[in-house]
């Protein structure tokens, strides 16, 4: 080997095998659910996910799969699929992939296993609603719905007693569905975790405000998967503790993933899944380093309000004031709060047309960013999983251009 | 009619409007949502009056809301900012689809009317909690609204904003029965014209008007009959489109529109306790799909409607990048090819009306049915 690829394999984040294997093994998990007498629900990213961790349910996101069809690239056709159901191609592409992938059971995977319940939380927008809706009529099965009206600048005492009763008619719905009593004590321990879970994917975020950054917004992207999917488990408490180890451990050593970091931005929106390597090597090109994201810590960032002590109360609040489910100045607040926490230089925000309650207010934060933290800022115009919203020579010319801006005003 | 007189310039200049409640001494709020409980905005002492796009080029909106935001909502900032509202003395806003929830945020920080609040209402309808919930929220909106006119509303005042409200919504639904039995009583765009005002114009006026109109259609004798068609969709603002569908040979028999029978259906009970009876109408009246009451409500309704209204169609008109319906379109499409229900959709853009395309369109619907 020579020494240009001996630093490139010391760059490299050796916890990633390890997260491969974990997803491998709850995918087959979750496939083989009906040979092991377990149920199955399908539930939204920002959900209550601990009453189903509690109650031994499998829980399995349509969203987490959107992410996986768009990473390998078999976004375009299943979207054009839904689309022959009379699907508009304005409508959220995961919701696409996800609608047409049920019927043809496509996708890298082969589809997801059937779900024995639906469950969703609206934190994030009112596409799930729909969506949900369209598959309890397919799948003919029970549905859930986690109302959690938005707040746009508060957490009124209406919504807190609101939310708070349906954590109780949450889990008489899940005591209905499987015909098994709640375990209150389990359901104590479960929150526990997930709290515990969430730290650490918190502080794992935080090691990148380290200069130079031990990983990228592109790493967090994956790693993220456990805490979506596996939150409340100590598999995701274990790995995390692992991760969070590795980063520290590159921190000490002063292993950076870009190799000359000059740069540090900021990410918005999700990622454009089918586009990271291309991405990810084009900022780096430019010794620029994506070190956080208003996506990735949208996980930890209502940890404030949860008591791991009093779990069942606290998510109430908790789930509400989540990020995508706050007002925009209260976003861009968070916004800047990140650019100084992190030490960034400027900010990347993707325009992402699936995403209506991410993208718009966008323009706003991008005005209030670029006058309060004196920034600049770039706006890419993409979609998540569909690549026919993506023009790559526009968005290589505006990169370009935004790092030579930056670069002058260094 | 000289009635339709006052309803066609009323919908050409709402500030005109708004002025003249001004003198009354009634300050307008202004709302995009068939879901704003304008009862209780009456009773405050307010004008409600529900906003519309007045399909200006987008300049200003631009730099708040791309391009893939449904033109009604770019459209109203646009107005907002380049002073069209500016007659607006405060606004309001239920939540519903994202692009709403989002346009409040941008309103609540950009513009500069007196009043703003959110009515944050439940986006699922059937619980008990849920039921609840909406109460504490009018019970709450109530307060603000008590806030900015400085006074209490009192059980009396909501009590006769309702009976008010009830005889208009009555008197529109009394007005599409007639038409449904003899279509060609009222050009499209007439209706159009009345169906809008109504949310626009001085509701004492309105209390006079609807039933004189009501009693002289009551008297026209069978007149032109075409396919008998059902719209269905968010809001059809555009009375182009109603001349369309009359040249390709249709007439208009009832609508599932929030500019229409979703917006007016559903008498709210006057001899209950008029809170209680306020709440129960909003949370049953039927839904918009942002909302959700059953995973089947609106394809039923639809199927229903069609049936009732003994409809030889249904056109769905879908407003470009709206989420809800554009959701809700397959499904509901697929209860009516159940059905055998003929149906076709139409996607507009209130900015660039293809009416060539559209009446070609339209026309082959009206051979095929
Ligand atoms: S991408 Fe946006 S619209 Fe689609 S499911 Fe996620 S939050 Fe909802
Ligand atoms: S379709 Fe929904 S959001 Fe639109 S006006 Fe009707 S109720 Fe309001
Ligand atoms: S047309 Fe659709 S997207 Fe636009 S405001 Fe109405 S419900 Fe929302």
């Amino acid at each position: 080997m020579n020494d240009k690829l001996v630093e490139k394999e010391k760059q490299k984040i050796t916890s990633a095998k390890k997260m491969r294997d974990i997803m491998t093994t709850y995918y087959i998990d979750a496939m083989s659910a009906k040979e092991n007498n377990k149920l199955v629900a399908w539930i939204t990213s920002g959900g209550p996910v601990e009453p189903l961790i509690a109650m031994d349910i499998i829980p399995v996101y349509p969203e987490n799969h959107g992410a996986m069809i768009g990473s390998s690239k078999m976004g375009e056709d299943l979207c054009m699929k839904a689309e022959d159901m009379g699907y508009s191609n304005d409508l959220c592409s995961y919701a696409r992939t996800d609608i047409s992938c049920a019927i043809v059971k496509g996708g890298p995977i082969g589809g997801l296993p059937e779900p024995d319940m639906l469950i969703c939380c609206n934190n994030i927008c009112g596409t799930v609603l729909k969506w949900y809706e369209i598959q309890a009529r397919f799948f003919n099965v029970p549905l859930f719905i986690f109302d959690t009206p938005v707040c746009h600048t508060e957490f009124s005492p209406e919504i807190a007693k609101y939310v708070r009763t349906q954590i109780d008619e949450y889990i008489a719905f899940l005591e209905k569905v499987t015909k098994k009593s709640f375990d209150h004590d389990k359901m104590a321990e479960v929150g526990k975790i997930s709290y515990q879970g969430q730290l650490l994917w918190q502080k794992v975020l935080n090691t990148t405000a380290n200069r130079p950054s031990p990983m990228t917004a592109f790493d967090a992207f994956f790693f993220l998967a456990l805490i979506v999917t596996l939150r409340g488990t100590m598999i995701a408490v274990d790995f995390y503790k692992e991760l969070l180890l590795e980063m520290k451990e590159r921190i000490k050593n002063g292993i950076s993933i870009v190799p000359n970091e000059k740069y540090r931005l900021l990410w918005d929106n999700l990622p454009i899944w089918y586009q990271l390597k291309w991405l990810s090597s084009k900022f780096s090109d430019h010794d620029a380093c994506l070190v956080a994201d208003t996506y990735t810590s949208a996980w930890c960032s209502s940890l404030k309000y949860i008591d791991e002590n009093d779990f069942l109360n606290s998510i109430a609040e908790g789930y509400t004031r989540i990020y995508l489910n706050i007002g925009v100045d209260q976003m861009a607040d968070q916004v800047i709060e990140m650019i100084k926490f992190y030490n960034i230089d400027g900010f990347v925000m993707h325009s992402n047309r699936s995403c209506k309650p991410y993208s718009f207010g966008q323009l706003d934060i991008k005005r209030i960013v670029e006058s309060k933290a004196n920034i600049p800022v770039l706006m890419i115009e993409a979609d998540m999983t569909d690549p026919r919203a993506f023009s790559q020579s526009q968005v290589e010319t505006r990169i370009d251009a935004f790092m030579e801006i930056i670069n002058q005003g260094k | 009619m000289q009635e339709l007189k006052i309803f066609h310039e009323a919908i050409q200049n709402p500030g005109s409007v708004a002025l003249k409640m001004k003198e009354k001494k009634r300050k307008t709020i202004g709302y995009l949502c068939s879901y704003a409980p304008e009862e209780l905005i009456y009773a405050a002492g307010f004008h409600p009056m529900r906003l519309f796009s007045s399909k200006a080029e987008i300049n200003l909106a631009e730099s708040h809301l791309q391009a893939y935001c449904c033109s009604l909502v770019r459209g109203i900032l646009e107005d907002s900012l380049s002073g069209k509202l500016d007659y607006l003395d405060g606004t309001v806003f239920p939540h519903t689809c994202d692009s709403i929830q989002r346009l409040s945020d941008i309103w609540r920080i950009k513009t500069k009317y007196e009043f703003f609040a959110d009515v944050i209402m439940p986006a699922k309808l059937n619980t008990q909690s849920a039921k609840n919930y909406m109460r504490d929220v009018l019970i709450k909106f109530t307060t603000d609204l008590e806030k900015a006119c400085g006074e209490k509303i009192t059980r009396s005042a909501l009590k006769k904003s309702i009976a008010k409200f009830n005889l208009i919504k009555t008197n529109l639904k009394k007005l599409y029965e007639l038409r449904s039995q003899n279509p060609g009583i009222l050009k499209g765009a007439d209706i159009h014209a009345i169906v809008k005002g109504s949310m626009i114009m001085d509701r004492d006026q309105l209390v006079e008007l609807l039933p004189a109109i009501v009693s002289k259609v009551s008297d026209v004798s069978a007149l032109d009959q075409g396919k008998r068609l059902v719209l269905s969709g968010s809001i059809c603002d555009s009375p182009d489109i109603y001349d369309i569908i009359e040249q390709a040979g249709g007439v208009v028999v009832g609508d599932d529109l929030c500019t229409g029978q979703r917006w007016f259906d559903g008498k709210i009970p006057e001899n209950e306790e008029p809170m209680e009876a306020l709440t129960t109408r909003y949370f049953e009246r039927i839904v918009c799909p942002a909302k959700h009451s059953s995973t089947i409500a609106r394809g039923e309704n639809i199927v229903k409607l069609a049936k009732q209204t003994e409809a030889d169609g249904v056109i769905f008109i879908i407003l470009k990048f709206c989420d809800p319906h554009g959701f809700d379109y397959p499904y509901m499409k697929e209860f009516l090819d159940k059905e055998g229900i003929k149906n076709i959709l139409i996607e507009i853009d209130d900015h660039s009306l293809n009416s060539g395309q559209l009446s070609t369109r339209l026309e082959t619907f009206m051979h095929m049915i």
